[in-house]
């Protein structure tokens, strides 16, 4: 399945390699990333493929709101057709 | 890639702003359960119910934590049990009442809608005693809601029906008085009902619907709102494109619910209602896009013509976005479950009189309107010939959902909670309109009604 994960926090070292390597230690595959700093906020969008995991989708997105609430992080996500759905005709 | 700001607006969208499906609603017909032993045919009810939406509520999660889109409720639809308790030759209804209250308890859905009668143009037997039957049931179930149609624009106002809920509705409130009244916020008495509505308490499976079927409400006042603070001080042409385009993405995240749903479940999909509908939470309300137009407070003059922009630029964006657009599709009114329009009321500036005039344009009628409780079952129902007439007249769908709440006095508040909301109770014209309503009979269907 692909999903889109955003990723926003307070800006700081490391927030990529953390959020990077939980995904790669699950076996998600990372399809594509945005990263930048909006008025101090870090914002991160990544387009992933959970089907190379062995984990299902429940267990990939209750990993990342554990890491999230652990580091204070604000991680959401979501099946990636609601996102071309409601910005593409 | 998508672009980062169209994300991360619809992530804002949901974190801040109220974004949510405010329903999926199984349809399910039960035309197989007649019976003429009416404990036989609850028994059939409750097993259909129980195998048809014994996956509902699971498949309202999942699609809930894969999409990450809030969906409020999961609810249920059934054939209006006029027309399925007819077949029983004895025994109360409202046993058939407690036996959907039991089968929704047992999926885990929130509301079941379909203690119905379309009595339009006339009783059946099972019409009126399904009628009779109304303030017991409500006041014996929790979860049940139910809905009379007593006028369409082709066959006019049942004025025996009109005459007739009024005291229903009276002995509902009566019957729930120590709830100050609530059974009566599960019943609506429509004209020109729909169905194929996922919202509540007016929820039905029609006669014309299939065996099942899958429908979406969305809502999304928040966001309309966020949107229209972006436009400040620009033309009307602006706001009715804003609205459009909001409306437009919020329907399409509705109709990728409804798909989801609809395979998920192996049942057809029906249609998405593209529905404004607002709660009792700040940030949530219609009135509340209505002052974003720059009305003072809503309710004020100049209040119709911004909820018919509404209205309409709702429709214009949404229909695009969905294969089936259906139900009321438009903005709601309520009352007691919008922020801004029980402050509108608070103050003042809202009467009762200006939201009849509200209901020409909006997309539905008086909804969740507490009353005095002193008011006279008479005046309830002339208020429902009203509404009734309006929406013969303009060939939409109107409804009156009103608590004439027990022992309590313009000023009071009730509290329902939930997304019911609280209402404060409102002044009502106490003029007589008893010899009106006595007259009986029906007022027969407008000239327009004859199309062919």
């Amino acid at each position: 399945m692909k999903a889109v994960m955003t990723v926003t926090a307070s800006d700081r070292v490391g927030i990529i390699a953390g959020v990077c390597s939980l995904l790669a230690d699950m076996g998600v595959n990372i399809l594509d990333l945005n990263q930048t700093v909006m008025q101090g906020i870090f914002t991160m969008t990544l387009l992933v493929d959970t089907s190379t995991s062995s984990h299902s989708f429940d267990d990939i997105r209750s990993a990342l709101i554990q890491r999230s609430e652990k580091e204070n992080l604000n991680i959401h996500i979501q099946r990636a057709d609601i996102f071309d759905a409601m910005h593409r005709i | 890639m998508l672009n980062i700001s169209d994300i991360m607006q619809t992530v804002n969208m949901i974190d801040h702003q109220h974004l949510d499906i405010r329903t999926i609603t199984l349809g399910i017909s039960l035309y197989d359960c007649a019976d003429p032993d009416i404990n036989r045919c609850a028994g059939k009810i409750y097993d259909k119910i129980c195998r048809k939406a014994a996956n509902l509520v699971n498949v309202g999660c999942e699609i809930e934590r894969e999409y990450g889109i809030p969906i409020v409720n999961k609810r249920i639809s059934v054939t209006p049990i006029a027309l399925v308790a007819a077949s029983c030759e004895n025994g109360e209804y409202s046993i058939i009442g407690r036996s959907l209250d039991k089968a929704a308890k047992t999926c885990g859905v929130d509301f079941i809608g379909g203690y119905s009668a379309l009595v339009h143009k006339g009783f059946t037997d099972a019409d009126r005693k399904l009628i009779a039957s109304i303030p017991e049931t409500l006041s014996a179930t929790d979860i049940v809601c139910s809905s009379v149609n007593v006028a369409t624009t082709k066959a006019g106002i049942n004025m025996d029906a009109v005459a007739l809920m009024g005291k229903v509705i009276k002995k509902t409130a009566e019957l729930t008085a120590s709830n100050d009244g609530l059974g009566c916020a599960k019943l609506v008495i429509f004209a020109n009902a729909v169905e194929d509505n996922p919202f509540m308490a007016g929820a039905f499976h029609g006669p014309g619907e299939p065996e099942c079927a899958v429908n979406v409400g969305v809502s999304g006042p928040g966001v309309v709102w966020r949107a229209l603070q972006d436009v400040k001080g620009e033309s009307f042409d602006v706001v009715a494109e804003t609205v459009k385009r909001t409306a437009f993405r919020i329907t399409r995240m509705g109709q990728v619910v409804a798909h989801a749903a609809s395979e998920r479940l192996g049942v057809p999909f029906g249609i998405v209602d593209l529905s404004l509908a607002p709660t009792p939470a700040q940030g949530d309300s219609v009135a509340r896009i209505l002052e974003a137009m720059g009305l003072e407070t809503c309710g004020t003059h100049g209040t119709t013509a911004a909820l018919a922009l509404l209205n309409d630029a709702v429709k214009k964006g949404g229909v695009m976005a969905s294969g089936h657009v259906g139900g009321l599709s438009g903005a709601f009114i309520p009352v007691s479950e919008d922020e801004g329009m029980i402050s509108a009321v608070k103050s003042g500036v809202l009467s009762l009189e200006k939201l009849e005039a509200m209901t020409c344009v909006c997309s539905v009628g008086l909804d969740m309107i507490a009353v005095p409780g002193s008011t006279s079952a008479d005046t309830i129902s002339a208020i429902i010939a009203d509404e009734a007439a309006i929406g013969v007249i303009n060939n939409k769908t109107t409804a009156v959902r009103i608590i004439p709440a027990p022992n309590k006095n313009v000023g009071d508040n009730v509290e329902f909670g939930g997304l019911l909301g609280n209402a404060p109770v409102m002044k009502v014209n106490s003029v007589g309109s008893s010899e009106f309503i006595a007259r009986g009979g029906r007022i027969p269907a407008p000239i327009h009604s004859l199309r062919n």
